[in-house]
């Protein structure tokens, strides 16, 4: 993995007020991202409309294409093409891209996918905040596959993960997810763009070596199989049907399992790298509050009040949804007396916690179907009950 | 996995197929190999850098096209050929990209792809194989279906109208449009040969042979039968009215060179549009220097 | 912590205000401020509105949920959004688009011609501007010098003169209006216990209503 300085030209350094949906496309550009390809929705479409708007003055290739599937589909082309791309959607839109987020997990390409959450199901609320998307991002498309899904929750971490996005992406050969909501994607806020020569931008695992010798799925020592781009003269050929080291089809339960794990096992065995959380007082919880994006702000406000009550709450952050971090909510499940999940959907998450914690400590849920973040009394009350 | 014994002798299309892949899936009397070779024949005598070439394919029996050219090669998913070329034409400017798909591929679930490359006059070229059917599935009805052909989710005979894909792709803005049969070999050549040095959309259909669903379904004999019908009932009529031009069951198939026309394509289009209204702040893009 | 709501009709700048509040309190007033607007088909036609939120500290609840300061610039945008305005609140408004109600409580109002100076300026768009400097000297909030730091980039370039311009008029307006105020005995203030506070759980601010 090289690591690099970010392309000057991309970076808009400096502080701004931007909200998140801008950030995203200001991360993008920062992250060396030029090709975008995308259809309006909302509420994600102003990231969309700030990358037409700057990719002129930088280089590169804004294109509205006629519905998702083409837009996600075109990243694939432009990924293998060389190019770091990116398409952001929300809830209709990204059901449409399920397919294909197959086909990019299948030819193991890099590309960044922008999620702004709206309420669901169907049209739902195209205007107002939802995270009911959570399981559609790791489970969405058919077959086993893993992807990587971060959640942020401000401006500011919108600009940061998506940089942060396309270096795991790049990484590991994978799609990975931006799993904001239409909160944090409206929300305006300071958004500080550091100089370029401070942000790290990750190369693309390019192959060198013999051209003959080229297999553009065969692991490397980290299981990320080599890259190439078309027009280098490896003459390589890839498919969306199971297929072996060369990128042939393999039509049998043999190839199917290598495929298969491999896929799996690049994510899941290098998952301690790639997982990031924040812990704020989990020492000595009786109670941890486990939440993720906007609801993860709107968390803290009732925690600090449980605290002025006396409980112990510590708070855990998913930075990254998924993989998710497994090992420490384990531990965790051990010491503290309960979970609270509060989410804006009825519990995807929490699932998730319950089936880490193994039934050694509860994991409450606060659900909520969506159109509003949480009302932090709706949390503390959890809390209280958790702490009785 | 065990790698395929290499022939003794040098096969002439070593260059250009990936031997270790052949035999290929198609049937006897199939059409499609025809429209390869005629593929790889256009190639030979072209000028282009093979290094710089890509082809991308969706889902169906000319899906398949992909996995067996020795170039940068693509399975899409079913429908998706031509925005995967898209991505990869825009990320990568100096690649000549070819589509080569099927009709049900690319008129059926990605007509709505087809219709915008068209608009949008995208450098690409699309090679689409009509044999009539859904083929990889085992015959059922298509967007191309002539009306009466039976077909196995058409059991009583198929009444939908069918698309005129010269028409269409004329309609949208294609830049070159053509129709062969794989009886017309030659032709077929000649026309990829033009299409691949032309810049923006072009489009050429060739109709061909499914003997083993539509063909037999339709009582219409073997692929033999089938190229003499082709002989028969084929009519050359270049630069015709593509209005006129539709394809009736076992009727008469008008073929020829209906569209050549010039026109800037997408990237030609972005460029000079953007440096005339952002003046010397805009970076072209794809432009060699 | 402040809770700001501007409100009035498309068209009027009502967005603009919020970044521009937003903007200057976060870049330049070295504070937090998280800004938020109306979307949907509650936002066009009649009244539509932005909210800040101004904190010292990281604004964890990006709404707002009992304003203490409403800016209105319609009767539309006042009746709509007054009932969730606090008690004991300010309320700013075009003198000239907005009838007044009883008061309500301790609010305590404060009007400006925005309308009519903007266009004795020449142009009504400034009015938004002439709203935002009056309420940038009423409520204190914000200082005038980020607000006016906040500009360039929200406001179109060839007009940010006269966009300064119209700020000040507001702002000096309000300036002077207050310190008239102080010159007036003060009226007794009833006590706050006794004027119930909007349900906020029955009538959530933002909320669409459609």
């Amino acid at each position: 993995m090289r690591k690099l300085k970010a392309d000057p030209k991309g970076v808009l350094t400096g502080a701004h007020y931007l909200d998140g949906d801008f950030a995203i496309a200001e991360g993008s550009l920062a992250a060396g991202c030029r090709f975008f390809a995308g259809y309006p929705i909302t509420p994600s479409t102003e990231t969309a409309e700030r990358f037409a708007e700057r990719i002129p003055f930088v280089g590169g290739i804004f294109i509205q294409m006629e519905d998702e599937i083409a837009s996600i589909t075109a990243l694939i082309g432009a990924s293998w093409g060389g190019q770091k791309s990116m398409t952001v959607t929300s809830g209709p839109g990204f059901s449409l891209m399920m397919e294909n987020i197959g086909l990019a997990a299948m030819m193991e390409t890099p590309l960044v996918i922008a999620n702004v959450q709206r309420g669901g199901p169907s049209t739902g609320l195209p205007t107002l905040v939802g995270q009911a998307d959570m399981l559609q991002v790791k489970f969405g498309s058919h077959g086993d596959y893993e992807i990587i899904a971060l959640s942020p929750d401000s401006p500011q971490e919108c600009f940061d993960l998506t940089i942060k996005a396309f270096n795991l992406a790049e990484t590991y050969r994978v799609p990975v997810f931006i799993m904001t909501d239409e909160c944090v994607g409206h929300m305006h806020e300071k958004v500080v763009i550091p100089p370029a020569d401070q942000i790290e931008v990750v190369e693309r695992k390019w192959y060198v070596g013999p051209r003959q010798k080229y297999l553009p799925y065969k692991p490397d020592k980290d299981l990320v199989p080599f890259m190439v781009k078309a027009g280098d003269g490896y003459r390589f050929h890839t498919t969306g049907l199971t297929h072996d080291e060369r990128g042939y089809p393999a039509i049998n339960a043999e190839a199917q399992d290598w495929c298969v794990h491999h896929l799996v096992d690049k994510i899941t065995k290098n998952a301690p790298k790639i997982i990031d959380y924040r812990e704020d007082q989990t020492d000595n919880a009786e109670i941890v509050v486990i939440s993720y994006g906007i609801t993860s702000r709107v968390s803290v406000k009732a925690v600090q009040e449980a605290r002025k009550a006396g409980i112990k709450v510590g708070t855990l952050r998913l930075v990254t949804v998924w993989p998710f971090p497994e090992d420490r909510i384990k531990e965790l499940a051990k010491k503290v007396k309960a979970f609270v999940v509060p989410e804006i959907n009825l519990g995807q998450i929490r699932r998730e916690v319950e089936r880490c914690a193994f039934g050694r400590a509860p994991a409450i849920g606060v659900p909520h179907c969506g159109g509003w973040v949480h009302d932090p009394d709706d949390i503390l009350k959890a809390i209280k009950e958790a702490a009785r | 996995m065990k790698e395929e014994e290499r022939p003794e002798e040098r096969n002439p299309m070593e260059d250009f197929l990936r031997m270790d892949r052949i035999p290929h899936i198609w049937c006897p009397g199939c059409g499609i190999g025809t429209v390869v070779t005629s593929f790889v024949e256009a190639l030979k005598k072209s000028e282009l850098d093979l290094n710089k070439l890509a082809v991308v394919s969706g889902i169906g029996c000319t899906g398949r096209v992909a996995g067996y050219v020795k170039f940068d090669s693509f399975h899409s998913t079913h429908g998706r050929a031509i925005p995967f070329a898209t991505g990869l034409k825009l990320a990568n400017p100096e690649l000549k990209v070819v589509v080569f798909s099927g009709d049900g591929d690319i008129a059926g679930i990605g007509g709505n792809h087809l219709i915008h490359a068209a608009r949008r006059n995208m450098d690409i070229l699309v090679i689409c194989v009509n044999n009539f059917n859904y083929a990889m599935t085992g015959g059922q009805v298509a967007p191309t279906t002539p009306l009466t052909a039976n077909l196995s989710t058409a059991p009583y005979g198929n009444f939908e109208y069918p698309f005129n894909l010269a028409y269409l792709a004329d309609a949208c803005g294609a830049s070159y449009v053509a129709r062969w049969t794989s009886l017309h070999i030659r032709r077929v050549t000649k026309s990829i040969q033009e299409a691949l040095v032309k810049r923006g959309f072009s489009f050429i259909e060739v109709i061909t042979p499914c003997v083993t669903l539509y063909a037999r379904r339709n009582r219409l004999g073997d692929g033999l039968n089938l190229l003499k019908y082709y002989y028969d009932k084929s009519e050359m009529r270049h630069g015709a009215d593509t209005r006129t031009v539709p394809i009736d069951f076992q009727g008469k198939i008008i073929v020829g060179k209906f569209v050549d026309r010039d026109k800037p394509t997408y990237l030609e289009c972005m460029n000079t549009h953007l440096q005339k209204t952002l003046g010397d702040k805009y970076v072209p893009y794809g432009v060699k220097p | 912590m402040n809770e700001i709501r501007f409100s009035g009709y498309g068209g009027q700048g009502i967005i603009r205000c919020g970044l521009i509040t937003g903007k200057a309190v976060s870049l330049f007033d070295n504070k937090f401020g998280t800004m938020t607007q109306s979307f949907g088909p509650e936002a066009r036609g009649s009244a539509c509105s932005s909210q800040v939120v101004i904190s010292e500290d990281r604004v964890l609840y990006p709404y707002i949920t009992r304003p203490e300061i409403l800016v209105s610039m319609s009767q539309d945008a006042y009746e709509k959004y007054e009932p969730d305005l606090r008690a004991d609140g300010i309320l700013i408004y075009d003198t000239d688009l907005v009838r007044l109600k009883p008061a309500r409580g301790q609010i305590k109002s404060y009007g400006v011609p925005s309308t009519r100076f903007a266009e004795e300026m020449g142009n009504r768009i400034f009015a938004n501007l002439v709203m935002l400097g009056f309420f940038t000297g009423i409520s204190r909030v914000v200082s005038p010098e980020a607000m006016k730091k906040a500009l360039p980039g929200l406001v179109p370039k060839r007009f940010l003169e006269l966009n300064i311009r119209a700020f000040e008029k507001g702002y000096d307006y309000g300036v002077e209006l207050l310190a008239k105020e102080k010159e007036k005995p003060q009226k007794e203030l009833k006590p706050l216990k006794n004027q119930p506070l909007p349900d906020i759980k029955k009538n959530p601010p933002r909320k669409a209503k459609q």
